[in-house]
């Protein structure tokens, strides 16, 4: 398997899509992707669940203010703990985090009163990106240098600097690894269980997947049908797949949450003649794949992780510094996450930045 | 069984619009064409599964797959269909069925085993529908703007007790509920409940005073009371029944994913007013009918079963849904207004 990983694509395949992904590296995942690359059962000196920070000796005091939507799924919990966590690990961080709130217009009214405090940077993970973008503008304008989460604003303009997950990467992952996983087997087929199909990173993972599985002319993607993110949908949708497709040898499924009621399904049909791979990171999907008695062996990640280094490049830019590990004195306007394949050799080092 | 039934005038002196009453011969009527022309659309949707995907469709497994799917929302849809038919709505199902999911699946609760988290999820249901009863019937609100509330705050609750988070359920004994290995003769035990609570529906519906009040007070609620029918605890009692189903709903789907979430029950009060108006209940009240609901359910999950077997992506699903229905309900307009 070592090789399979190591003929991933180049990064810079990446950055003609989305800016910089240099930064990733560097700001928090130096470790993960050196994990993925090379799969192998390390012994790197990482300390699991600490990401490694751009300088943790106390600099000049910063205030930080936190908008985000609201925590109605696993995975938007884990932001605002990593959020959280990360700021305290700082003294000269103030973190001023708003209640999260689903509604623009209400998010809009957050920002803008944190505006007012005249905090020194704001990290915003918009309820929708482009609904929101007036406000970036409006804090940059007043001087408040905003850190862009993973929903990105409109324009260039309303943000300092953009760090997110990488949608279409994961979709490119998961079929890489599938794909590797079936390459002696003739006629594989394989079975796509998508998100919500009225957002945009839904189709996003499908196309990378799509075009990981072109790179393998002996699969085939025989059916894909779109769950909502939800247990209940999961179930339901994996339990028509699963009656649709008598036979198949690999499941990728976008999202780790739909995931719990997809596995559900395949148990309550009895059936495990294939492989699974999850998409986001849950801590009961780490879980299972550590177990290894079920069909799931591998999830790809979709880092919430980004909450805490939204926050070290918040800290870097009200000290005017850059980020550890690169040669420039400001930090990157773009960060690009990798999503890396969480299997059974290296789960163990990311079971601590599973959510529930 | 079917015996010619007079008119409910005995325990409500008030009669329902006559012509309206074949439709509560229930399970039998060999006579109602609205029965008819729904099971007529289900033969349809079964012949074009049938010929689309026959050895997938045509199968064993594929009708206990569709009629599991259907369990949840049908137990809903039995509730659903007394309050239309008294001429109210319960737009909070699908948040109580979230509440009570979720209520009964948190660690403390889960320490009570299976006893613990079917009481609870029933005793959850209940109250809300009780909640939803007192506001109607004695606080003289609107049941639109009562259940709405309803809605909005048992969906915050059931947030707050998650936090957001997937409530994975460990109790062996539940979960083993929805294996193959507890199948009765090939019955799934969440079928044997919807069966259960649909012919206690109909029964209760077609065969009691309760059912009769029902139907008198959404034929018209101020003829009733003067008939001398305490129009406030029946509707009590009527919410009280809806958020009862929602709870039992809830247990089904705890069996069902495993697990409790805040998202559960997403859009139920849209399916399940959907199946009872296409089934021919109708929305201003006076007229239900717990067989075209159940029918009605069965239509909707039958085309998304036949849908997600030949590999329809869901943009197209809505699409022909929604063709579906208006399809359905005018077939069965022509159908029912020339007997």
């Amino acid at each position: 398997m070592r090789k399979g990983f190591t003929a991933m694509p180049e990064p810079t395949s990446f950055t003609s899509r989305r800016g910089l992904l240099l930064g990733a590296a560097a700001v928090s995942s130096a470790s993960l992707l050196v994990g993925c690359t090379s799969n192998a059962s390390d012994d790197e000196e990482t300390a699991a669940g600490g990401q490694p920070a751009a300088s943790d000796s106390p600099g000049k005091p910063v205030t930080i203010g936190f908008a985000g939507p609201q925590a109605d799924h696993g995975w938007l919990n884990a932001i605002n703990d990593n959020a959280k966590r990360r700021a305290k690990k700082y003294s000269d961080v103030t973190l001023e985090i708003t209640e999260g709130s689903n509604d623009t217009a209400a998010q809009i009214g957050q920002i803008e009163t944190l505006i007012n405090k005249k905090v020194d940077v704001l990290v915003v993970l918009p309820a929708d990106g482009k609904a929101l973008t007036q406000v970036g503008l409006k804090a940059m304008r007043a001087g408040i240098p905003v850190v862009n989460l993973d929903r990105i604003f409109n324009s260039p303009q309303a943000y300092r600097c953009w760090i997110g997950g990488d949608n279409y990467g994961m979709g490119l992952n998961a079929g890489t690894y599938i794909g590797e996983k079936l390459k002696g087997k003739s006629d594989a087929r394989v079975v796509e269980l998508a998100g919500l199909d009225n957002l945009e990173l839904t189709k996003q993972r499908t196309q990378g997947f799509d075009d990981a599985l072109k790179n393998y002319p002996n699969i085939k993607k025989v059916a894909r049908q779109a769950a909502d993110f939800t247990v209940e949908s999961g179930q339901a949708k994996m339990a028509q797949l699963l009656q649709a497709q008598s036979k198949f040898d690999a499941l990728w499924n976008h999202d780790d949450d739909q995931g719990v009621g997809a596995l559900r399904a395949v148990e309550q049909a009895g059936r495990d003649d294939f492989l699974m791979v999850g998409g986001a990171g849950a801590l009961s999907a780490f879980q299972a794949i550590k177990q290894d008695n079920g069909v799931l062996k591998a999830t790809v990640l979709y880092p919430p992780t980004m909450a805490a280094s939204a926050i070290d490049l918040a800290r870097a830019l009200g000290q005017g510094k850059g980020v550890g590990g690169l040669a420039e004195y400001e930090i990157p306007s773009s960060v690009t996450l990798y999503s890396a394949v969480v299997d059974k050799d290296n789960v163990d080092r990311y079971m601590p930045t599973g959510f529930r | 069984m079917t015996q010619p039934v007079s008119p409910p005038r005995d325990s409500t002196g008030k009669l329902p619009p006559v012509d309206r009453l074949p439709a509560f011969r229930g399970l039998l009527a060999h006579t109602d064409v609205r029965t008819l022309s729904l099971l007529g659309v289900l033969a349809v949707l079964v012949l074009i599964g049938g010929v689309t995907r026959p050895d997938e469709f045509l199968d064993t497994r594929n009708l206990q797959l569709v009629l599991t799917q259907a369990s949840v929302i049908g137990v809903v849809t039995v509730g659903m269909t007394f309050v239309i038919t008294s001429g109210g709505i319960d737009l909070s199902v699908g948040a109580i069925v979230a509440l009570s999911s979720v209520w009964a699946t948190t660690v403390a609760t889960q320490e009570y085993g299976f006893a613990g988290i079917l009481f609870t999820a029933v005793l959850v249901g209940v109250g809300c529908g009780l909640v939803n009863g007192v506001l109607i019937a004695y606080g003289g609100m609107v049941p639109f703007i009562a259940t709405l509330a309803m809605l909005a705050s048992a969906r915050g609750l059931a947030l707050q007790i998650t936090d957001g988070r997937t409530q994975i359920v460990g109790v062996r004994g539940l979960l083993d509920l929805g294996e193959r290995d507890a199948y009765v003769l090939g019955v799934p035990p969440l079928v044997i409940v919807f069966a259960v609570v649909t012919v206690c529906g109909w029964l209760i519906l077609n065969r009691t005073t309760f059912g009769r009040r029902t139907v008198a007070v959404g034929g018209n609620a101020e003829a009733a009371r003067l008939a001398g029918i305490d129009v406030r605890r029946q509707r009590l009692y009527l919410y009280l029944l809806s958020g009862l189903c929602c709870g039992i709903a809830a247990f089904l789907l705890i069996v069902l994913s495993g697990s409790g979430q805040n998202t559960n029950g997403n859009l139920y009060e849209l399916d399940a007013i959907a199946a009872a108006i296409i089934g021919g209940t109708l929305l201003s009240g006076g007229r239900g009918t717990i067989t075209g609901s159940v029918l009605g359910v069965l239509i909707f999950t039958t085309i998304t079963n036949i849908f997600a077997l030949n590999n329809l992506q869901s943009d197209v699903q809505q699409i022909a849904k929604g063709a579906i229905i208006v399809a359905a309900v005018l077939v069965q307009r022509r159908t029912a207004s020339t007997p």
